[in-house]
């Protein structure tokens, strides 16, 4: 009964989505036909023999984004589900606002508690506007130079992918790491972990956490240790995330409910668990990311965890278990990035497997080696190379079962 | 003449034994991140490939095919003894950098692999030239990823500052993973990326 429920409430959710869409296509038309008549006029100019036929994958990128495309599937039963890359692209993006939001004034909250100085909300607001923005127009303009260039060249449409990517790379960074970092860090990623592999759709690692990565083994003193995480920090205050803190073997961390809603020094999106649960809640509700991921990697986090409590070996063991799910970015990793339907596996049981080694690993990577005080990126990126092989173990596993079934059967 | 310069310029480009063959590719990782080091592993491959290539070949008809390989093994072994010598008399230091990876040329697939595909087939000077020619295009890939590695790695080149200091106060900084073995791998993988876009006859056809 709650299942039938649970699918009519994601029915109706999709139907005012779309229909908002048509309805809006339909009302506002007026409104932005001189728009539509202008593209409709150069189109010509894009097609093959036209002007500027090197640029149709551009103007096409425009169009699309623009309107609603005019190429759809015209014949056979291909279509499972009413929502395609660009809308669903826009949710992921929508579901990363309220971290976003919140990430933007922390930058602007943390300054000011490390400066000792009240300000207003709007203050605050400002100040990490004017830290985050920049780092968000960086990471967009590099990667959609080098996507836009790469579709030229290979004379494919610009897809939307990028639109989430940009927007996750600037979460997952420390706020003042410097702009030329992130440029360099973003071509490496959309050019290496993407376009190497062919774009969109075809890579084996996560982007965004790529461009993570290299920087973090690439510049660790920009990405660790803890005069990174408030921006604009004076030299006296120790500005230390919590993973940072038991690094260094102090484990006098704040207190679980001030890291779930996300009031400590972290990276810009990571540091409010009830923003991004929100965000996850719609993408988990609108069939985007997978529950099953998501649910496994904090089994797997607990499970561990308690593993560790049990032995107790060090201060870092003995932490209470949930600790693990409140610090740094297993959160909005398990939610954001494990979940990226093509890094994944596809496999339901696969899935499982997966989630459930992500969160293991992502704990015994923070307690047992303190080098590496982000354990969640690293299991990430592991589990995203070993998926393709999980997927394959669990299909080869079904075929077998099948076979013996049927040999067993007596006709 | 025309077999002279087919024998040398080939390996340069089209049939690199790094980005063609891929072969040699662990010690690639493993010298690259200097370019110091770098270089004088290129002329140390390129000797025992020439020389071993002339011995082999010289010897080519008296060796019993069932026990070549420990002949070529013997050779090869022999060469790099003496190659290890010599780098320890004269560049002492730059051996104490390379440490095992000179002893590790007996392993070079380059060596074995021209050993086999040419040497056992071939008359002295042509395989001589072969091995220079496949050393050459060895050396070449190396110096390339090593000039990357330490030019961004470390700011110098061949020991010298190269990346001016007026630059770090800036704000730049020398990027740590360009040290780490894994990104000789990618360099070498853009490398390959490169040569087959601008050579697609070299990209195997594999629409099925």
């Amino acid at each position: 009964m709650k299942d039938k429920q649970n699918s009519k409430f994601r029915q109706s959710l999709r139907d005012f989505f779309i229909a908002s869409d048509a309805e809006s296509n339909g009302k506002v038309k007026d409104r932005v036909s001189g728009l539509r008549n202008y593209v409709n006029k150069i189109k010509p100019n894009f097609n093959e023999g036209g002007k500027f036929a090197k640029l149709q994958s551009t103007f096409e990128a425009f169009e699309s984004f623009l309107f609603v495309p005019d190429k759809t599937t015209q014949k056979g039963c291909q279509i499972r589900d009413a929502v395609d890359m660009k809308r669903t692209m826009i949710f992921v993006v929508i579901a990363l606002m309220p971290a976003l939001l919140f990430g933007i004034w922390n930058v602007g909250y943390q300054h000011f508690i490390a400066l000792a100085e009240q300000a207003s909300f709007w203050r605050m607001f400002g100040f990490g506007l004017a830290k985050t923005l920049p780092t968000i127009v960086v990471s967009y303009v590099v990667g959609l130079s080098i996507e836009f260039t790469f579709a030229q060249i290979r004379h494919h449409e610009v897809n939307e992918g990028y639109l989430v990517t940009g927007l996750l790379i600037p979460m997952i960074l420390p706020p003042d790491i410097p702009l030329w970092m992130v440029a360099v860090a973003t071509a490496f990623s959309v050019i290496i972990a993407k376009e190497a592999f062919g774009g969109t759709g075809m890579n084996i690692v996560n982007p965004a956490l790529t461009a993570r990565a290299f920087l973090f083994f690439a510049y660790p003193s920009c990405m660790s240790g803890d005069k990174v995480w408030i921006a604009g920090q004076p030299d006296a205050v120790s500005g230390a995330t919590p993973l940072g803190m038991l690094m260094n073997g102090n484990t006098d961390l704040p207190s679980a409910w001030t890291m779930f809603w996300g009031g400590i020094p972290g990276s810009m999106g990571e540091t409010s668990k009830i923003a991004i649960l929100l965000g996850g809640l719609l993408l988990v509700i609108c069939g985007i990311a997978s529950l099953r991921i998501i649910l496994s990697i904090f089994a797997g986090g607990i499970g561990m965890g308690l593993i560790f409590n049990a032995i107790g070996a060090t201060p870092y063991m003995q932490l209470p278990f949930y600790y693990h799910l409140l610090m740094g970015g297993f959160m909005f990793g398990a939610i954001f990035m494990a979940t990226d339907p093509v890094t994944a596996p596809q496999t339901n049981k696969g899935k499982v497997i997966y989630g459930l080694l992500i969160g293991i690993f992502a704990v015994l990577i923070r307690v047992i080696n303190p080098a590496y005080a982000e354990g969640m990126m690293l299991a990430i990126l592991l589990m995203n190379v070993f998926s393709p092989l999980i997927d394959h173990c669990v299909i080869a596993r079904n075929i077998n079962m099948r076979k013996k079934r049927a040999q067993n059967v007596k006709i | 003449m025309g077999n002279f310069k087919k024998l040398i310029i080939e390996p340069l480009r089209k049939a690199n034994p790094i980005t063609i063959l891929v072969l040699g590719i662990c010690s690639c990782l493993a010298v690259t991140a200097k370019l110091k080091p770098a270089i004088v592993m290129g002329i140390s491959v390129m000797v025992v490939t020439a020389f071993s290539n002339l011995i082999i070949s010289l010897l080519r008809k008296g060796i019993p095919s069932r026990i070549r390989i420990i002949v070529q093994l013997v050779v090869v072994a022999a060469l790099v003894i003496l190659v290890d010598q010599f780098l320890k008399a004269f560049v002492y230091d730059v051996s104490k950098q390379l440490s095992v990876f000179v002893g590790l040329i007996i392993t070079n697939c380059i060596v074995m692999g021209r050993l086999e595909a040419y040497a056992m087939s071939h008359k002295p000077w042509e395989s001589f030239l072969d091995g220079i020619g496949n050393g050459l295009g060895y050396s070449l890939i190396l110096i390339i990823v090593a000039f990357f590695r330490e030019l961004l790695g470390s700011g110098t080149l061949l020991g010298y500052q190269v990346i001016p200091q007026s630059f770090y106060e800036l704000g730049y900084r020398n990027n740590g993973l360009m040290i780490l073995p894994p990104m000789a791998l990618i360099i070498v993988g853009v490398i390959i990326w490169i040569q087959r876009t601008r050579h697609p006859e070299l990209q195997e056809n594999n629409k099925k």
